[in-house]
């Protein structure tokens, strides 16, 4: 029985495991903003690497113009910029990026806006020197719970004036922390930190999750009409929504899961086997048993009846407990490891049905053995 | 004066195939059985009188000729009807008792009728206290077998040999598992139980205890030989008096 309690208790357990880290995936993915689609330069690889080459130089700010000019089903778009380096503040410094956009950016990225403000228009065209910080930075660079806004801070020895804090985000499913940023105008970052004339990345919003198949099909056209491309295998950008990403996510997500519970099924069977063995034992050491009930009335069928009945009582009750392991060791993990972790109904009804069909399955042969025993013969066995 | 026939057995043969040997067990044997008998099936080893036990107990079937128990023929029924026949007709004692280890006296004595649909939980329970009263062990109805001597143990089986009311019990060395003084208790009880009316065929190698029976038939090598009423039939309850009486019983 031992076999079918860590059977189901692991199925259980990695069931639930892989469900709740679904779950927070999909909440992740969408808590970003499921409109969200954005390129990124380089080629397109077949089944490869989901990032696109940043250090390509084929993204321009015409493009991002062109595309919020002539497709219909995108909403809102942002060139993106970012660099890595040392902001610094009084005598702490703190590693981290700088990112370049322009106003659309926080409602694309769903990012809010805890104090201060976001940088305007003018700002933009002025290459203002100016930032918005997120938590991370303040804890590092102000102390936690300080209000930066006001303060200079320098950012590859230029400075920049702090007007606005943004929302926490916490870890996103990567484990990068999302509140670990500079946010300034894009002009800002390409001129004066980079010094670049291209761009690294178009963030945009399509204009509904129903209409980012077609939001795609018209950016990609505009891209390829502007870098003259015919055949889209030569495509030297990388078109990205968030749909996609979590559809991704979710099936590797349901493989992998899939894959544990066919593992932990598979100490299941050998359960199984461990009842048809049990009872195959049980059969035996009661032979004289059962040439006795045969003697004073028991049938064949009453006998298959009552072996086959222990066989599924055996299993059940390993199911019950494993059930009942399974869902304290999940949560038990969960807590320990920080992952989320949900039993689902599915998974408890599957287990249960499945142990009651291995205890019918597993007990019928020595069940069947024991009823078509020679009464004679059994009740002579020593 | 007419007794109802109880075992009527007639031109019985038993054939067993051993690879290409054929035994031949039972070469024709004829027996009559009546109400209230208290017979004694007497032979040695491979006489055939184990072979006629497992006949008469409907745990097998004759090759040919005919046995019919109380009116009814076995030759036609099938092995669910002969575990119906068993279970109304037949008492079954064993020389190793054959009780449940790990089950009441109680519950033992029940299980001839667990397997009887048309009686109830509650009567089920009636018929076993019942039993276990006529057989003298009614105190010790919630003891196991382990915590019971062997003639207890073979007390019990006995009362479950009589709760479905049998037409005939048949005993199978039913003292060899006892030493003499137990082995005489059983016997009283059994004398007893015959004179309420029971009838009982017991499968025996001792003479001695043979003569405490009313009929002896004597089998060799598959044939009855010799068939006779006991004269001076002994009685164990006398037998009883005159053995040493055991030490931790003054």
């Amino acid at each position: 029985m031992l076999g079918i309690i860590i059977g189901v208790a692991s199925v259980i357990a990695m069931l639930a495991i892989g469900q709740g880290s679904k779950k927070s995936i999909q909440g992740q993915m969408s808590s970003m903003g499921s409109n969200l689609v954005f390129v990124m330069p380089g080629s397109q690889q077949k089944g490869g690497a989901m990032m696109g080459n940043s250090n390509a130089q084929t993204l321009t700010l015409a493009d991002a113009e062109a595309i919020q000019k002539q497709c219909e089903n995108i909403t809102a778009v942002s060139p993106e910029v970012r660099s890595s380096g040392q902001a610094v503040f009084g005598n702490k410094n703190w590693p981290t990026s700088i990112y370049g956009s322009n106003e659309d950016y926080l409602s694309i990225k769903k990012i809010d806006v805890k104090s201060g403000r976001m940088f305007t228009d003018k700002e933009i065209k002025s290459m203002a020197k100016v930032c918005l910080v997120g938590e991370t930075v303040i804890e590092n660079l102000f102390g936690k719970g300080a209000d930066p806004i006001g303060q200079t801070i320098r950012y590859k020895n230029i400075p920049f004036k702090v007007i606005g804090v943004l929302s926490e985000k916490g870890d996103n499913s990567f484990g990068q922390d999302q509140d670990d940023l500079l946010l300034a105008p894009y002009t800002t970052v390409q001129k004066r930190i980079l010094a670049i004339e291209h761009i690294q990345a178009i963030y945009t919003s399509a204009a509904s999750e129903e209409k980012t198949t077609e939001a795609i099909a018209e950016l990609e056209t505009v891209l390829r009409a502007r870098h003259k491309i015919t055949n889209p295998d030569d495509d030297d950008f990388r078109v990205m929504s968030q749909s996609e990403l979590v559809k991704t996510f979710t099936s590797i997500s349901d493989i992998l899961t899939a894959l544990l519970g066919a593992i932990s099924g598979i100490s299941l069977l050998v359960g199984g086997i461990g009842i048809m063995n049990i009872m195959y034992v049980s059969v035996t050491e009661r032979t004289r048993e059962i040439g006795l009930r045969m003697s004073i009335g028991g049938k064949g069928k009453d006998i298959l009846m009552q072996f086959l009945i222990e066989s599924i009582m055996l299993s059940v009750l390993g199911g019950l407990i494993g059930i009942l392991l399974g869902y304290l060791a999940a949560a038990g993990v969960g807590s320990i490891m920080g992952w989320p972790v949900e039993i689902t109904t599915n998974s408890v009804v599957l287990s249960f049905l499945v142990c009651s069909a291995i205890g019918i399955f597993f007990g019928w042969y020595p069940a069947r053995k024991a009823s078509n025993l020679n009464p004679i013969d059994a009740l002579r066995y020593e | 004066m007419n007794k109802r026939s109880i075992i009527e057995v007639s031109q019985l043969r038993k054939d067993f195939h051993v690879g290409d040997v054929t035994v031949h067990a039972l070469k024709g044997v004829n027996i009559d059985i009546h109400e209230g008998d208290f017979v004694a099936i007497m032979g040695t080893s491979g006489s055939g009188k184990s072979t006629m036990l497992n006949i008469l107990g409907c745990l097998d079937k004759p090759t040919s000729g005919d046995y019919k128990l109380d009116g009814v023929s076995v030759a036609d029924l099938n092995k669910n009807q002969l575990a119906e026949l068993r279970n109304q007709k037949l008492g079954f004692v064993f020389q190793s008792y054959n009780l449940l280890s790990r089950t009441t006296a109680l519950e033992n004595v029940e299980l001839p009728l667990f397997y009887n649909p048309k009686v109830k939980a509650k009567e089920r329970r009636e018929r076993a206290i019942n039993a276990l009263e006529a057989v003298g062990l009614a105190d010790r109805m919630h003891h196991t077998p382990n915590q019971l001597s062997g003639g207890q143990q073979q007390r019990v089986a006995i009362a479950r040999s009589l709760v479905n009311d049998p037409v005939v019990i048949l005993a199978d060395e039913a003292t060899g598992n006892l030493d003499t003084r137990t082995s005489y208790e059983i016997m009283d009880l059994f004398q007893k139980l015959n004179e309420r009316g029971k009838t009982i065929v017991f499968v025996t190698h001792e003479p001695d205890i043979a003569r405490l029976t009313s009929r002896n038939i004597v089998f060799r090598d598959g044939h009855v030989i010799r068939e006779s009423y006991v004269a001076d039939q002994l009685i164990a309850a006398d037998i009883l008096n005159t053995l040493p009486v055991e030490v931790d019983q003054l």
